[in-house]
């Protein structure tokens, strides 16, 4: 067993498991490193980036369908998290045990993962066995099987998942979050589902949705390794082009984070209370965003170099974990952050958090915290675009959220840009406002209400 | 909802064994990787017996920077468990030219990324920073080396954060409370039985002073090794090694690495753990095994394919037999953890289905062992779980920081590039008779321990309730 010093890094698998990771990390490109992105729009009308990389002989693609969890029929929430588990459960000819030897014997990398707004896709193949593998992958996308014994074996899996999510402080916290900021809305709704909404999807529902989603319009491309453009187009003609032009979308209204109260606290037996809190925030494409960005960085994203961090853990030993970060979503944008502190700890912990927020709505950072933020995020930029796999997961998110290839180079230039005063405004339209916490475990002296 | 946490750092390949699997399967691929990586890794001492590793890989202007301490939480005695984690939060602290705490701070102004981790046989600190300022993090992690001051209160301070830790990682979560009983169960005299992350009790009172003797019995170049991976030459880290660890004066006084080890083991031993978190019941099965650095030639590489056929993914045996055949349990999943320097361990765990029982699972579990005992794997799932490992490895290529773990981890457990490399070479070898003899020799029921995890049952506490609101 290995123990690392801090968490950031499991915490930052979780949200990429969560389809969350790219908000918590959001940015672009240094002049530092030369990384030619290809725009390339296919016969079919698929849209891709492509960065060529013949260093290693490998492919690396990811992709995603706009369309995630908001697109599960009431009653029938966890359709799109059911769906993804199915997908190497069979198609075409090849039933489940076979089509898994047949990825195992071609050596092919293919999972999906779902999040609020999107289905996205991730597939690697060695480059000597492309061909087949693209052919797995082109069945895998226009004729899953959704074979009945299949369907009721994800379903047991994913009814045997919500019971342990159920005991899990922090899945607790994160989902009642989320139920009463945005009760009545689609983000508001258990993306894994409830058993009862589980135990009534059926075969119907999963291909409905899948009809309704796998579509060209929505659906956005990166390939990055050992594949030229043209060999590109052709692969992703031959995956997607016979998918239908347009998705048949539920709209998602624009919404607000907004509880009803302040502050819940969730009676648990554990000795560490874990603490989710957060608010409502801004777009990505606010010009205030990268400015709130940057703030966020210093006061909880930053690690070591963080307000919270400082306060909570080094100064106090309060916490092993606390951070924040923003998460922008298609239909609104939040910033959330955690901690995790002892049942006695737990009502100093969130005055010290509340205290650091406050603080830096009213008096703002330093220059000199200023600048180092600014230099991390674009020093580090360079650490994103390391290895194919990472250069395909950071497009994909600049993709998805509707910037062009040139944002890659732009990125170090806006986080450059940003002044103490871009930041004290952006302060005020994210920290300012309301902070709404659900604590789950046994908290000492902790007032539920507000 | 896992049964198993991820396996230990295993030894795999890096870049340039690739040659000697040319007749291999993905031959075109072994050999593409084998003509691009046109540079070869690198490996030399310094005059004070530092180790060093060079890892090239030129895609971007970063390097992975990371120095690894041959000791860990399987070398503290007796009574002060925890003190290698402890004492490796400790030295992000203060030197004389340091300030308190601004260790992480200046490697983020440098844009850098920086953490460091704890395991039974090896601590490591690492930087990920752009190529221009590997200087600047060397000199930092050579100063941090011999130069770690530490004030008492910052000392408490932290040891509360790792109490935190602890709550977060262990007493907050059942499964990894079995875990924990079960090694404890499993090694009766070796010291991988108690936690890396100490026991509670004895984490509550790790003094200033513990932590300075360990620092100073065990920190030092002669107990490290320096892995350098990424834009970089091995001309380039010469000099600035020499310029920086290269300073710093041997210590002749560290000894050898001797744990206890285990006396023979008569009997399977059962824990059982009744806990209202946990979710459902399971069953979990740990045996001792041999490592990687322990069994004999080929000994390791048969056990990985084992379990890989085994255990692994829904193509095991296990899978197809307990979820898909029987749906006596809704998953079902094995490793084999061979990195460890004095043992290794297969684990093989099952979530039971509803309305089934543990004895039914284990009778299940049982049976498909049995039956590769007896009559051996066939040979088309030998060459899959081969293609599988090598595949593995040809991808994990793409990443220099898991190439940089991979060396590093190697060279603390003793072996040379040479060795870790000739790991393909080693896999591809293995026959079916190998298999099934591991097979019959280790899943021996007698050294192994079962963990059962029992949800209380309903209408307990375990259920939570959101307290109503109030208004204050």
């Amino acid at each position: 067993m290995i123990i690392n010093r801090s968490q950031s890094a499991a915490w930052s698998r979780a949200l990429l498991a969560a389809g969350m990771f790219a908000a918590a990390i959001v940015s672009s490109n240094s002049s530092a490193f030369a990384m030619k992105i290809q725009e390339i729009t296919t016969k079919a009308g698929i849209k891709a980036w492509l960065v060529e990389e013949h260093a290693v002989p490998l492919v690396a693609m990811r992709f995603a369908f706009e369309g995630g969890s908001t697109q599960d029929a009431a009653g029938k929430e966890g359709t799109a998290n059911f769906i993804t588990g199915m997908m190497d459960e069979g198609a075409g000819d090849l039933e489940s045990h076979a089509f898994q030897k047949r990825m195992e014997e071609i050596a092919m990398r293919m999972s999906f993962e779902d999040s609020k707004d999107f289905i996205y896709g991730s597939f690697e193949t060695l480059t000597e066995n492309r061909k087949a593998a693209v052919d797995l992958l082109k069945l895998v996308v226009n004729k899953p099987r959704f074979d009945a014994d299949a369907i009721e074996r994800i379903r047991t899996q994913l009814i045997a998942g919500l019971a342990y999510a159920k005991r899990d402080p922090n899945k607790v916290a994160g989902e009642h979050w989320f139920s009463t900021a945005f009760a009545g809305h689609p983000y508001g709704r258990p993306s894994n589902g409830t058993e009862e909404s589980l135990k009534a999807i059926a075969r119907a529902d999963l291909e409905t949705f899948r009809r309704n989603t796998f579509a060209k319009s929505n659906l956005r491309v990166v390939v990055v390794g050992d594949i030229n453009a043209k060999d590109m187009s052709d692969m992703l003609d031959d995956v997607f082009g016979a998918l239908p032009d347009k998705p048949a979308l539920a709209p998602v209204a624009k919404v607000e984070a907004k509880p009803t109260t302040k502050l819940t606290v969730i009676d648990m037996p554990v000795p560490q209370s874990v603490a989710v809190f957060g608010g409502q925030s801004i777009g990505r494409h606010d010009k205030d965003f990268m400015p709130a960005y940057v703030l966020n960085h210093l006061l909880g994203g930053g690690g070591f170099a963080s307000r919270l961090m400082e306060e909570v853990r080094e100064k106090r030993g309060l916490a092993y974990s606390v951070y924040s970060y923003l998460q922008p979503f298609r239909a609104t944008s939040v910033f959330l952050g955690g901690v995790a502190t002892k049942n006695e700890e737990m009502a100093q912990s969130l005055d010290v958090i509340r205290t650091e927020f406050k603080r830096a709505v009213e008096a703002g950072p330093t220059q000199q915290e200023l600048d180092n933020a600014k230099s991390y995020l674009t020093g580090s930029f360079a650490l994103r675009f390391d290895t194919n796999a990472k250069i395909a997961n950071q497009l994909l998110y600049f993709f998805t959220e509707d910037f062009g290839v040139d944002y890659v180079d732009r990125r170090n230039k806006e986080v450059d840009a940003v002044t103490l005063e871009d930041v004290k405004r952006a302060a005020k339209r994210v920290f300012a406002n309301d902070l709404y916490v659900t604590v789950v475990g046994k908290p000492k002296g902790l007032a539920t209400g507000g | 909802m896992p049964v198993f946490r991820n396996r230990m750092i295993e030894l795999r390949s890096p870049l340039n064994a690739l040659l000697l699997v040319g007749a291999f399967m993905f031959a075109q691929s072994l050999a593409a990787l084998d003509v691009r990586a046109q540079e070869r890794i690198s490996q030399f001492k310094l005059a004070n017996g530092m180790e060093v590793i060079v890892v090239p890989d030129r895609r971007a202007p970063v390097v992975t920077h990371m120095v690894w301490y041959k000791v860990g939480a399987a070398d503290e005695q007796r009574g002060v468990s925890g003190i290698a984690h402890f004492l490796e939060h400790l030295m992000f602290k203060s030197t004389e030219k340091i300030p308190v705490g601004e260790f992480s701070k200046i490697v983020s102004r440098l844009g850098g990324n920086d953490n460091a981790f704890t395991s039974h046989d090896a601590t490591a600190y690492f930087q990920r920073v752009a190529k221009d300022r590997l200087k600047t993090v060397m000199s930092m992690e050579a100063d941090r080396m011999i130069n770690l001051r530490l004030d008492e209160k910052e000392v408490l301070t932290e040891r509360n954060v790792i109490l935190e830790e602890r709550r977060s990682r262990v007493e907050n979560n059942p499964q990894a409370i079995l875990d924990e009983q079960m090694s404890a169960a499993l090694y009766k005299n070796h010291p991988y039985g108690v936690p890396v992350i100490g026991w509670m009790h004895e984490i509550a009172k790790l003094s200033r002073q513990n932590a300075l003797d360990f620092y100073k019995e065990y920190y030092a170049p002669n107990n490290a090794v320096l892995v350098v991976a990424g834009d970089v030459t091995v001309e380039e880290v010469k000099t600035l090694a020499g310029e920086t660890y290269g300073q710093i004066k041997a210590n002749h006084e560290i000894k050898p690495r001797v744990r206890a080890t285990e006396p023979e083991h008569r009997a399977p031993v059962r824990v059982e753990l009744k806990d209202p978190r946990a979710g459902k019941t399971s069953v979990t099965r740990h045996y001792l095994v041999p490592s990687y650095t322990t069994a004999t030639p080929g000994e390791a590489e048969a056990l990985d394919l084992l379990m890989k056929i085994a255990a692994q993914g829904t193509t095991s045996r296990l899978y197809q037999s307990l979820v898909v055949d029987q749906k006596v349990a809704s998953s079902a999943s094995g490793y084999y953890s061979g990195g460890g320097m004095d043992s290794g361990k297969i684990g093989i765990g099952a979530v039971i289905a509803d309305g089934q029982d543990v004895a039914k699972v284990e009778a299940a579990i049982d049976g498909v062992l049995a039956e590769i005992k007896a009559n051996g794997v066939t040979a088309e799932e030998l060459d899959r779980a081969k293609r599988a490992y090598l595949a593995e490895y040809i991808y994990e290529t793409d990443n220099q920081a898991t190439l940089a773990r991979r060396y590093g981890w190697g060279a603390v457990l003793g072996r040379t590039v040479e060795q870790i490399d000739a790991w393909p070479r080693d896999i591809s070898k293995v026959t079916l008779e190998q298999i099934k003899a591991a097979a019959q020799k280790h899943l021996d029921v007698r050294r192994s321990v079962t963990g059962v995890m029992i949800p209380v049952a309903d209408g307990d506490q375990a259920a939570p309730k959101v307290q109503p609101a109030k208004r204050s």
